[in-house]
């Protein structure tokens, strides 16, 4: 009888409570062997805990709290409207086509449907995905929506927009964009909430040749909420992904992209701005960009902003394939701390198989710089208001990035706002 | 009549070093007093510490404005007060734009003492009137403020915010370095118009060129942290003869 003494390290911890809300929603949720996958999945690896290098600094041992299956009928479909129209009113979107998803469910009642994008629900995950956010997400989802722009069609601007009602509920949005060939769009997502809960979307976009995908994500999330996101582009020959994530809210919250260009001459960028003050606040911006082919470029700009308690998080992570010379790779990431508690954890890494490369980073982290208030105050200017001055001369730039006008408008009246609540 | 500025046995120091170690010096409404130095003298940390710079420690002494302790007050409420800085080396402000910035601060003023903010339109037409006095290009009021600027339209530029902002109290520290002459003349000649029972100036200076202009009311020499000659328009034109060793080897 032989032993096999061989241990691996668990970085993961149990995700038994996660595991025993999916079997008794099973039979809700309808059967399907990719949910009964994504929980072999779970249950063999567990959660991630701060030992695993992916998430040393984003916890997620609260996820376990958020096992109810969230809100459904004509009521939440209430309460989520009072939630979104005044905003949608605020920033002039409320004629824009819209789909809108509350606490995991598509809402037939608060959708614009758009002319040019058809528009189908999805109910499951097609692949289990590897990890434990994707896992989860496949494991209990309660679908999406499948998007899709045909070839050469310029489809304008389209919103999606996520609404938790709270409750501790979790939400599991699984949807897909796909764009063909030369077509293009500008789709703006938005994320609201009340209370505590968990939002935890997956989002597989693909871009076909020479099309191109402004995608601005605003995620102002509710305080107690934990936040995640997944989105996974695949662009092909001459493809452009815009990407921008705004991100406030949320006590934990990441944003992860993972893009693969895979097609030649393919471009993403992959921008945000983070704004953090809360105590504990935890604010994430992960990505993995995979260069795959002939002179493909991706440019990111990150900048974080905190205050207060706050934590802000860059992990970039450049792939250059040994077949993707010319590459052009660029990662900037400034961090601007408001007060002596605030903290930015910074992991640039460059992985390059090729030898016809140009891939660069950068990184800042510091404070307001003294001399600047003391001129600006020496003019007259409060200190506080040369503080705000400074810190959107700071996010400036970044925003800049952002070429569709309207939804530039809209990031930067949330800045405003959010430092307006300061 | 009481002095604008009143600073007496002024010392201060950055960290343990002491830079100013007693000023006395006076100003009367309406008078334009010139301070001259050599390199290093304290000059700067003097019109800094009246602006309320914090990086300084006052550590003995006392500067009145006015009536009011001025030493007590926080920059920008120096500035409403009617007190302006410009800057040896004015400071860039990357991402801010210098129309802007200027409103803000403008209208900042104006609500601390209690006036009436002005709008956007009103106050461009301001600023272009103000800018075509000293010759400014056009583009230098949408641009960040003083990014990429010349080291001689960054001196224009804080002239134009003395323009806009009308103080009672000028410093101006070497402002007329870098300039060149007809912009010297045209800054010289802008400040002595300021010249009123309401305005006073306290201008740094190497140079005898913009005293020519100004005639400064009286002429202070500093060295080492302390004012060791004071006398009327005369003495900046026996320093520019004579240098500085004789007097300073006169005041030891
Ligand atoms: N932040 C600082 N740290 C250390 N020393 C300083 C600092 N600021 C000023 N000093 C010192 O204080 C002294 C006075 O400097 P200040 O700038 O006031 O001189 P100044 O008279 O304006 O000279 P200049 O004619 O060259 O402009 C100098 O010896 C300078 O090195
Ligand atoms: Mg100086």
């Amino acid at each position: 009888m032989s032993h096999d003494r061989r241990i691996t390290p668990r970085l993961g911890s149990d995700a038994g409570a996660l595991i025993a809300a999916f079997d008794a929603q099973r039979e809700a949720l309808g059967a399907a062997p990719v949910r009964e996958a994504a929980r072999g999945f779970l249950a063999e690896h567990g959660i991630p805990t701060r030992r695993s290098e992916a998430f040393r600094y984003t916890d997620l041992a609260a996820l376990a709290r958020f096992i109810a299956p969230g809100a459904q009928g004509a009521q939440a479909e209430a309460r989520a409207g009072a939630i979104l129209h005044p905003f949608l009113a605020a920033q002039g979107l409320a004629d824009v086509a819209r789909v809108v998803v509350v606490d995991g469910l598509v809402s037939a009642g608060l959708s614009v449907p758009s002319a040019e994008v058809a528009t189908t629900l999805v109910e499951d995950a097609d692949e289990p995905g590897e990890g434990a956010l994707l896992a989860l997400n496949a494991m209990l989802t309660r679908g999406g929506v499948s998007l899709s722009v045909e070839a050469g069609v310029a489809a304008g601007r389209m919103l999606l927009v996520h609404v938790a009602l709270g409750g501790a509920a979790a939400a599991h949005p699984r949807h897909s964009l796909s764009l063909a060939e030369g077509a293009s769009l500008e789709l703006l997502e938005i994320d609201l909430g009340e209370d505590a809960y968990l939002h935890n979307s997956v989002f597989d976009i693909t871009l076909a040749e020479d099309s191109a995908l402004t995608h601005v994500r605003i995620q102002n999330a509710a305080d107690e909420a934990l936040s995640f996101a997944t989105v996974r582009p695949v662009l092909q020959a001459r493809a452009r992904y815009e990407g921008f994530c705004l991100a406030l809210g949320g006590t934990t919250a990441r944003h992860e992209v993972r893009a693969r260009l895979e097609g030649e001459a393919a471009i993403a960028h992959v921008n945000a701005a983070q704004l953090g003050r809360r105590d504990g606040q935890v604010l994430d911006l992960t990505s993995e960009i995979a260069h795959l082919a002939f002179d493909t470029r991706s440019l990111q700009t990150v900048k974080t902003v905190l205050d207060g308690r706050a934590r802000g998080v860059f992990s970039g992570r450049i792939h250059v394939a040994r077949e993707a010379q010319k590459t052009d790779g660029y990662q900037l990431n400034q961090a601007l701390l408001l007060s002596d508690s605030a903290e930015m954890d910074a992991r640039p890494e460059l992985e390059i198989y090729a030898d016809d490369v140009k891939c660069s980073h950068g990184v800042t982290i510091g404070a307001l710089d003294e001399e600047q208030l003391f001129y600006m105050r020496s003019r007259g200017v409060p200190a506080a208001e040369a503080e705000a001055l400074l810190v959107r001369a700071f996010l400036a730039d970044v925003l800049s990035l952002v070429e569709a006008e309207a939804s530039r408008g809209v990031l930067e009246r949330v800045v405003d706002a959010w430092w307006a609540q300061a | 009549m009481s002095h604008i500025l009143t600073v007496s046995g002024l010392k201060a120091a950055i960290g343990d070093t002491p830079i100013l170690r007693g000023i006395d010096l006076v100003v009367p409404p309406g008078e334009i007093h010139a301070v001259m130095g050599p390199n290093g003298s304290g000059k700067s940390t003097l019109s800094y510490v009246l602006a309320g710079r914090a990086d300084y420690e006052v550590t003995g002494g006392s500067a009145t404005y006015g009536e009011a302790d001025l030493l007590e007050m926080e920059p920008e409420a120096r500035a409403a007060a009617g007190i302006f800085l410009a800057f040896q080396a004015p400071v860039e402000l990357p991402g801010v734009n210098n129309a802007n910035f200027l409103r803000t601060a403008l209208n900042a003023q104006r609500r601390a003492r209690g006036q009436d903010e002005i709008d956007a339109v009103a106050f461009l037409k301001l600023a272009r009137e103000a800018g075509k006095r000293l010759s400014m290009p056009d583009d230098m009021l949408k641009r960040a403020v003083n990014v990429g600027f010349s080291g001689g339209e960054k001196k224009r530029n804080e002239v134009l915010q003395m323009a806009l902002l009308k103080p009672s109290l000028a410093i101006l520290d070497e402002t007329d370095s870098g300039l060149d002459v007809d912009a010297l003349r045209i800054v010289a000649e802008g400040v002595r118009a300021l010249r009123a029972p309401d305005f006073s100036a306290l201008v740094i200076t190497h140079h005898q060129r913009l005293l020519e202009i100004l005639v400064p009311d009286r002429v202070h020499v500093m060295s080492k942290g302390r004012i060791i000659r004071s006398g009327d328009a005369q003495l900046a034109r026996e320093i520019e003869r004579e240098g500085y060793s004789a007097l300073i080897q006169e005041a030891a």
